[in-house]
């Protein structure tokens, strides 16, 4: 698969969060205080990098059994679609997860929650989007956990999600959620979104037609990336 | 079609929202880093070294920098993957612990904006880090290069603030400096898109 041509419009008011969102502490320091400077879209924005399969291992969209036993916690099929501002599926878009153990834990040597960590779960998967713009991963529903942000601050469970789309302006890291989850309104993170019903849309819907029985639920959370994919990038060239 | 049908058409494919990379970030990026095509490692390599520094002047040690950009010919060869699936032009390196990165890559040619006017070499730099909620957008340029003069981008930049995406070079060597920093003196121009 090649790239193709990909432009972004600006984003609809209250879809995205703003750099500085003081009650998610650390964006405090971390944020520019200058202007931005709005960036024209050349022939480097329009287009990005794309990945072949070879960068894939066997079991990469399996995090449940990259060890040498089943890892612990509820198994779920985490699957959907990627589509750009038009509708139009992602091809060949590589997605990356990350996410804690079951019980609310990072394999990860600045992660000191005092909660188990599996030796059978990494926590870690990655896929490259079939022609229809669809993903699909076996997991287990990651815990919840405490940290730092404030007093008694816990993190809704949440998958971390990076995707490459038609153009590098596409690029987007976002968090999965589960729904029904009471954490979500206390969540600073999640709460960085101001649009309701966009911050509504990152949580997942629990999806029975995929789950399969007497073994593992399943959740689907469809994706949309930013820009309109144009003409393939080699036709563009002519 | 009408205006109205055109605004509800577009309002069904509102692109998902962004949120933080988080503190554990290389639990899932980590494997895809420092990797790429096996085109890099030709006569036209550099090395590109930096840090990153927050308000306080202190390190950034969990950031994520992610370069792209055109081949040392100038074309935008990585919209392909490589025989090893990695794109040219491309390069991920979260910073170490005293919030530096560096790595080495082929230094890309004067490349066609795409309206006619050709753009000096530079990386389009997308910058992650726990404490943003969104990943921010920069480029970086190199020193020397008579070209940053016409360049469609460094244009728009206003003209005492452009140093900061100029990578200063090594006398006599193929190394190029550029830090990032995120706020405060000399902060680093950043992009809205």
């Amino acid at each position: 698969m090649a790239s193709s041509i990909n432009t972004v419009s600006k984003p609809v008011a209250g879809t995205q969060p703003e750099f500085c969102f003081p009650p998610y502490v650390s964006s405090v320091s971390r944020s520019p205080r200058e202007p931005l400077v709005v960036l024209p879209q050349t022939l480097t924005e329009r287009t990005g990098p794309v990945f072949g399969h070879s960068i894939l291992q066997p079991g990469d969209n399996d995090l449940t059994m990259q060890h040498r036993g089943e890892a612990l916690g509820e198994r779920i099929y985490v699957h959907g679609r990627i589509v750009d501002e038009d509708g139009r599926p992602v091809r060949g878009a590589l997605v990356e997860v990350w996410q804690a153990n079951a019980c609310g834990r990072y394999r990860h040597k600045v992660d000191q929650h005092d909660a188990p960590l599996d030796p059978n779960f990494t926590g870690a998967g990655r896929v490259i989007t079939d022609d229809e713009g669809r993903y699909f991963f076996k997991t287990i529903k990651p815990g919840p956990y405490p940290w730092g942000n404030h007093y008694n601050a816990w993190r809704p469970a949440h998958i971390h999600f990076s995707l490459f789309g038609a153009g590098i302006l596409s690029r987007l890291v976002t968090q999965m959620y589960f729904p029904g989850d009471p954490l979500q309104p206390l969540d600073p993170i999640f709460n960085s979104v101001p649009d309701e019903a966009a911050r509504q849309r990152m949580i997942s819907h629990l999806d029975m037609n995929m789950a399969k029985p007497d073994y593992a639920l399943a959740y689907e959370w469809d994706i949309v990336l930013r820009g309109h994919q144009d003409t393939p990038f080699e036709e563009a060239r002519r | 079609m009408s205006e109205t049908t055109k605004l509800n058409d577009s309002a069904k494919w509102i692109p998902t929202s962004s949120q933080t990379v988080g503190p554990y970030f290389r639990i899932g990026l980590q494997s895809l880093a420092h990797r790429m095509s096996e085109l890099e490692a030709g006569p036209d390599a550099i090395e590109i070294r930096g840090k990153v520094f927050d308000s306080e002047g202190e390190p950034v040690p969990d950031a994520m920098v992610e370069f792209w950009g055109a081949a040392p010919t100038g074309a935008y060869s990585g919209v392909q993957p490589g025989a090893n699936g990695f794109p040219a032009g491309f390069y991920r390196a979260p910073t170490g612990k005293d919030g530096e990165f560096s790595f080495s890559i082929g230094k890309p040619g004067p490349a066609p904006a795409g309206d006619g006017r050709i753009q000096a070499p530079h990386f389009l730099v997308l910058f992650f880090a726990r404490g943003l909620l969104r990943n921010m957008l920069t480029r970086v340029y190199f020193e020397g290069e008579p070209a940053n003069d016409l360049d469609p981008v460094l244009a728009v930049v206003p003209a005492e603030r452009r140093h900061t995406l100029i990578a200063r070079a090594d006398k006599g060597t193929k190394i190029y400096n550029w830090n990032i920093v995120l706020q405060g003196k000399d902060e680093t121009v950043f992009f809205d898109w």
